[in-house]
């Protein structure tokens, strides 16, 4: 099928070619990434099928129980299934995971579009603006962050706009630079549309796959700083279950629970596996060269 | 000469960004929602009480006034005073900046020894079985959050096999040269696939490059090739991958103070986070940030020093 294509088309130009080569269902990397992405959500999503267990209720004569068929996973230090808290936990860490992508992406591609279309005072402004923000640690900024705001979704949202839109600046402002000297630009220019015409419908398109492949490992990134907050005590208050948290708890029975902390991490690690995956692929599916 | 011309102007350049991390870290109390004296005493706190809070802070005060008074007491090393321990905060941060610049050096030596061979070994042999085992780490490694590789380590080295002290930073130099030892390898495990991936791109880039291909084709052994020509010319790629993911590796050191229950700057801002003192979080995140500009500087002198082609005018 790939051959006909091919070879029906010897006069399609490089970039379509490329496309055409290669479908993304023949990309394993992203095949792989989204099995798994759909599987964890499904696990997430079907966490009151999947479990009979409320992920908060406390059962003190069941505590620090080794797994078996009643508690898949065992049972933490009051008595929670831990499985349940694991599933349950997906659905709070995942969620604000990628939600708290969102703004980032539209705020920092904005910004550094706008930056590298105009130059001048606008350039500088942004870019003063990033080199500000990337002089802190970005652990340290967001914990800061989240301290002066308060514990909570909300305080974990702002703080992640407030330093993680300049990576997609970056990235941005870069693909514009380029993408200001091709001829499509130039093309539309000299036609005499707007600057929000030039920069929205045909400039966009054309420089965002970049920021959405960041994205991708911006959602780990997320979960990361997420999960690190749980178990600094400074993410999703209790009882909301929080894999971060789980860890924290754990980590007081390494002796002889070491599953408790053991558990969640795998979680996570697997989380970001996935995510890496299709980024990898839609990388691979989406480069033109 | 032109060298230091050269270190002054790049200092003269940090002052934009050195002036916005100050304007940054001063507007911090003014994201708290609300009235930041209620907030921080609470809602019991009598009406002179917060009166006191604002005055202290010149929160009753212009905002260019406030922001004026903050950066002229910065440059005379004012921090302010923390509210728990009743000392200046520059006082405190003075003992506890050792033991994170111990756990960074460690961190740093570490993820060099385990960066610059795996990089080596994947970028000679590309696409190779080992290439792809090497490229296959960051896949796992950039989902694994710092706190729980140390977690794991203290599991297994620690726990299971009694090799290393499980946390604290123990009494006299050796202790705290021995404690080091676990959380400068979680850091470095954690930062480790950034760093890993970055290098062995930049190392393919060297080993395709003319230079390379003209002393193979002169006939010098392999390992001539890749240890005297390839690797000189890879150190400003490893110096410019661990420059840019200095501010993950501080990061990740903060957080894994906590883990393994070290007395250095991360345990200060936690405490200060808790205790609501607010100068402290303010003076850490602060000297984090000037840690970094720093960082920046030297890596940029460092340049200058090893590359022949930056221009020093």
């Amino acid at each position: 099928m790939t051959q006909a294509v091919r070879a029906s088309a010897p006069t399609l130009g490089e970039e379509t070619r490329a496309i055409a080569v290669r479908p993304w269902y023949r990309i394993p990397t992203l095949v792989i990434g989204l099995g798994l992405a759909v599987a964890i959500a499904g696990l997430a999503l079907l966490a009151p099928v999947l479990t009979p267990y409320n992920p908060t209720m406390q059962n003190l004569n069941q505590i620090l129980l080794p797994p078996s068929s009643a508690h898949l996973l065992g049972t933490d230090q009051l008595g929670k299934d831990v499985w349940a808290e694991l599933l349950y936990g997906a659905r709070v860490d995942l969620q604000i995971a990628f939600i708290a992508m969102l703004l980032p992406l539209v705020l920092g591609t904005t910004f550094g579009l706008l930056s590298g279309y105009f130059g001048g005072v606008v350039d500088a402004v942004v870019m003063r603006a990033v080199e500000v923000i990337v002089a802190f640690p970005v652990y340290v900024l967001i914990i800061a962050f989240v301290f002066v705001l308060g514990p909570g979704a909300t305080s974990i949202y702002i703080a992640i706009t407030l330093v993680s839109w300049v990576s997609y600046a970056r990235i941005s402002r870069g693909e514009m630079l380029v993408a200001k000297t091709q001829e499509y630009v130039l093309a539309a220019r000299s036609a005499g549309l707007s600057n929000v015409r030039i920069i929205g419908r045909h400039i966009l398109p054309n420089t965002v796959t970049q920021s959405i492949v960041f994205a991708t490992s911006d959602v780990v990134l997320n979960l990361l700083m997420i999960v690190t907050l749980g178990y600094l005590g400074l993410g999703i208050p209790p009882p909301s279950p929080d894999w971060g948290r789980m860890i924290y708890q754990g980590q007081s029975f390494l002796t002889t629970n070491w599953q408790l902390s053991t558990i969640p991490g795998v979680a996570v690690v697997i989380v970001g596996l996935a995510l890496s995956l299709i980024g990898d692929g839609l990388a691979d599916l989406l480069r033109r060269e | 000469m032109s060298r230091i011309a050269y270190i002054l102007r790049r200092l003269l350049q940090m002052i934009p960004t050195a002036l916005g991390v100050t304007i940054l870290v001063f507007f911090l109390i003014h994201l708290i929602p609300g009235d930041p004296a209620r907030a921080f005493l609470g809602p019991h706190a009598t009406a002179s009480l917060v009166n006191a809070f604002d005055k202290r802070w010149g929160l009753n005060q212009s905002l260019p006034v406030q922001y004026w008074l903050f950066l002229s007491r910065l440059v005379r090393g004012d921090l302010g005073t923390s509210f728990f321990y009743q000392l200046p905060v520059t006082t405190l941060i003075m003992q506890r900046i050792g033991c994170t610049l111990l756990l960074l050096l460690y961190a740093t030596v570490f993820t060099i020894a385990i960066t610059v061979p795996l990089a080596l070994i994947a970028a000679t042999k590309r696409d190779s079985l080992r290439d792809h085992i090497i490229r296959g780490i960051p896949l796992v490694g950039l989902g694994m959050p710092t706190f729980w590789v140390g977690i794991m380590l203290i599991l297994t080295l620690g726990l299971k096999l009694q090799l290393f002290p499980v946390g604290g930073y123990g009494n006299g130099l050796l202790d705290h040269l021995w404690s080091m030892v676990l959380p400068g390898l979680t850091v470095a495990f954690a930062i480790s696939p950034m760093t890993i991936r970055s290098l062995r791109a930049s190392m393919l880039g060297i080993l395709e490059s003319d230079f390379v291909t003209t002393a193979r084709s002169k006939g010098i052994p392999e390992r001539r090739v890749i240890g005297i020509h390839a690797m000189r010319n890879a150190v400003i790629p490893a110096i410019t991958v661990l420059s840019l993911n200095i501010g993950w590796l501080v990061g990740g050191s903060v957080v894994i103070e906590q883990v393994f229950a070290l007395p250095g700057l991360g345990e200060l801002m936690f405490e200060g986070i808790f205790n609501r003192d607010f100068a402290v979080v303010q003076g850490v995140t602060l000297v984090f940030a000037v840690l970094i500009i720093l960082v920046y500087l030297a890596t940029d002198i460092v340049y200058s020093f090893v590359d022949p082609r930056v221009r020093l005018t």
